[in-house]
């Protein structure tokens, strides 16, 4: 097939412009997913950890919110960043960082959620030790955070998959401006739409070959979790 | 290292203590003391209450009505006692991992504690197996670690539930004879086993508990040699108390 | 605990930077257009030339022209260049826009399937050509997304004394899109469409869809750039804008429109008033 022979070598030749939306995709989704965590994963902790009126629901609605479709959160970002709206002074719209901002939105229930079932989890079945041990909360916290590490990072790894293969939030929130907000999957968009596929077949193998690299990863990541610590 | 050998914490005396939990009472108006430094070994049927014991020893629980008093105080520091759970959890690290990490939570400064866990190991008959991921340890293996963590801590108490419950014989020597080194040491041990010769073989006094009641108490030889009531003598005989 | 804060202050000011300058500092302006024009690969073309002149970095969202033209109303963009006048002149009676300036026109075309069900292949009349579409049920995709293109569209079914909206069956096929992806539809299910040319031109996808109907006057399809008002939204960056503006209309501008070429084919046609 013509077009996919010219994808595959523009991928090969490493095309600029290609490499240019694959950087900028790759600095928008990681950012999100490491802010995200860092979001996420202390407030997952503190819902494993504390009992307090009301905590059913919100882990029922964590759980749910995992779900949130990407273009509703583009849409209320685009509300909240629009100079119209009550943070437009901040100038964020169509700007790369308003793109971090709705992906960390779009990520942080997942770090939130994944983080307090692994917690609580893990608690349940360190509970007695640690009592016994007489650990202090910030020792137990952190204790639970490590111990728990190979299930996080996979979460952190879904959440990047997550990020990386959405394109409705970015799309309204970033424009899809050439060279300045243009990602994979809103290039992806736009050239099937022009009825231009080799640049987007290009960028979906190389979406394709992400996506397949970060599920490897977690499958490694877990085959050596288990074979380190049991 | 030292064990400390100091009596302050003895005799360990329970008045009228009592627990319930979702309407059912565990422990029913339990009142004795435990004066000498030999063993105390608690035996009875299943559901007698020997685990709820340990654990409102430790601290674990409070006593719905009564109160335990230490050498006279009722209030003692956590790393005065320690417990092993009948089937205690490896964290997620290597054998010496786990003790490094007791050492840390008994406030051990960091410099200290490769040396301190090597030598627990020595102690309890785990050396070489130190790098090892602590979950892939055999079940004795387990247990002796468990006991390596809880004697980080230097404990002048030692809880023990059913230690050797689900071990080989050959595993649960190994644990008796860390238990005897451990009481040579002057630690008090206060265990429970379902093994009427290992009492035999480890006890100093018996407790034997039943349905929440203490039924009998006192030095093991005599407890052996002239039970005092029908229940302890049907037990001893290895009747099954309903 | 402040180890953690300020790990979170440094990873958010990492990736915040990393990301790209924001600011007023770079000399750049937003320019809210439609999806047609950025399709037809204009932009690509004029817009590295004003930047050799200026210095002006331009950065088009492209959007269908009623998208556009309101986000130029909340004033998230600095210009508007888009292709629907009445449009354009409720934009600056509402106060949004200073002055409307033509720059260029193109034409719109109807396409079809090369064997032509409505038979109206090499018509210069698009009223007849619509007629017969709708009393053949001949399919036709509509872009429905309250675009320039889809406007013009609307108003020719009102000159074919047609009221669509009553009047459509199942042959009329609105799908709410852009122009690219209204003639993937097209190509696909063999059915006729309205576009404009310079679209259609560089589209690549064309399977076997022809030009039914051009040359009509009435799909003359002509473009205007507006400074999105100061006065409403102070921040704009309003030299920068007008520059720009400036530059489309001038001689330099307008032979660089003129110049641009597919398959060498022109596209567009410099007007400026």
């Amino acid at each position: 097939m013509p077009t996919g022979f010219s994808a595959l070598q523009l991928v090969l030749t490493a095309d600029p412009a290609l490499i240019a939306i694959v950087r900028l995709s790759l600095i928008v989704s990681l950012s999100a997913v490491l802010l995200a965590a860092l979001i996420g994963v202390p407030f997952g902790a503190f819902l494993a950890l504390v009992r307090f009126p009301g905590r059913e629901a919100v882990i029922v609605v964590l759980n749910a919110l995992m779900g949130l479709p990407p273009v509703v959160v583009g849409l209320l970002i685009y509300l909240l960043l629009s100079r119209a709206g009550p943070l437009g002074s901040w100038g964020l719209l169509f700007t790369p960082q308003a793109m971090i901002v709705a992906q960390t939105v779009l990520c942080a229930p997942i770090m939130a959620a994944l983080t307090r079932q692994t917690v609580e989890d893990l608690w349940t079945e360190y509970r007695d030790e640690l009592n016994a041990m007489d650990v202090g909360p910030f020792g137990r916290i952190a204790t639970l955070i490590w111990d728990g590490r190979f299930s996080l990072v996979t979460a952190l790894l879904a959440g990047f998959g997550r990020a990386a293969a959405e394109v409705g939030a970015v799309l309204i929130v970033g424009g899809n401006i050439d060279g300045f907000t243009r990602v994979m999957t809103t290039a992806i968009a736009l050239e099937t739409s022009k009825g231009d596929l080799p640049l987007a077949i290009g960028l979906g193998l190389v979406l394709i070959g992400i996506v397949v690299a970060v599920n490897a990863a977690a499958w490694g990541l877990r085959r050596a979790g288990e074979r380190f610590a049991g | 290292m030292s064990m400390r050998a100091s009596v302050s914490d003895l005799p360990i005396v329970l008045e009228e203590v009592s627990f319930a939990s979702g309407g059912v009472t565990i422990l029913d108006h339990i009142s004795l003391a435990f004066a000498t430094r030999a063993p105390a070994v608690l035996i009875g049927p299943n559901g007698a209450g020997k685990t709820t014991l340990l654990r409102l020893l430790m601290g674990l629980i409070a006593p719905v009505r009564g109160r335990v008093t230490w050498g006279g105080r009722e209030d003692v520091e956590p790393t005065h006692r320690a417990i092993v759970f009948q089937r205690p959890v490896m964290l997620r690290r290597s054998a010496a991992g786990n003790i490094r990490y007791a050492l840390a939570a008994a406030g051990v400064p960091r410099g200290e504690r490769a040396d301190r866990a090597d030598e627990l190991c020595a102690l309890v008959g785990l050396n070489g197996l130190g790098r090892r991921p602590a979950r892939k340890l055999s079940g004795g293996e387990q247990q002796r670690l468990a006991l390596a963590r809880a004697l980080a801590k230097e404990p002048q108490i030692l809880l023990l539930d059913e230690p050797t419950a689900s071990l080989d014989p050959a595993a649960t020597k190994a644990i008796e004879d860390v238990i005897r080194s451990i009481a040579a040491r002057g630690i008090k041990v206060v265990m429970s086993t379902h093994d009427l010769g290992e009492a035999r073989r480890l006890a100093g006094e018996i407790v034997l508990m039943h349905r929440g009641r203490l039924i009998e108490n006192g030095s093991a030889d005599t407890f052996f040699a002239d039970p005092r009531t029908e229940e302890a003598r049907r037990f001893i005989r290895g009747e099954l108390l309903v | 605990m402040p180890t953690r804060r300020s790990l979170f202050v440094l990873a958010a000011t990492v990736a915040l930077v990393a990301a790209g300058p924001v600011g007023a500092q770079d000399k750049s302006i937003v320019v809210a257009s439609t999806t047609s024009t950025q399709d037809s690969g204009l932009f690509g073309h004029i817009l590295p030339l004003f930047k050799a002149k200026t210095g002006i970095t331009v950065k088009v969202v492209a959007q269908g022209t009623g998208q556009a033209l309101n986000t130029a109303r909340r004033g998230d963009a600095d210009v508007v260049f888009v292709h629907a006048r009445e449009a354009e002149e409720k934009f600056i009676a509402g106060g949004f826009g200073v002055k409307r300036y033509s720059v260029m026109y193109n034409d719109f075309i109807i396409i079809g399937p090369k064997d032509d069900p409505a038979s109206i292949k090499g018509s210069r009349n698009v009223v007849f050509a619509l007629k017969a579409i709708k009393a053949k049920g001949a399919p036709f995709i509509s872009r429905g997304d309250n675009s320039g293109t889809h406007i013009a569209e609307l108003k020719l079914w009102k000159d074919a004394g047609i009221d669509i909206k009553k009047e459509a069956g199942p042959w009329y096929k609105s799908i709410g899109q852009g122009m690219g992806a209204t003639l993937n539809v097209a190509a696909a299910s063999g059915a006729y469409a309205m576009s404009d040319r310079g679209t259609w031109i560089s589209f690549k996808n064309k399977a076997d869809l022809v030009i039914a109907v051009d040359g009509d006057k009435r799909l003359f399809n002509q473009y205007g750039v507006i400074l999105v008002n100061p006065a409403k939204h102070p921040h704009v960056k309003k030299e920068l804008g007008q520059q720009f503006i400036d530059w489309l209309i001038s001689d330099e501008g307008q032979k660089a429109i003129a110049d641009y070429k597919v398959n060498g084919e022109q596209l567009f046609w410099p007007q400026r008033e």
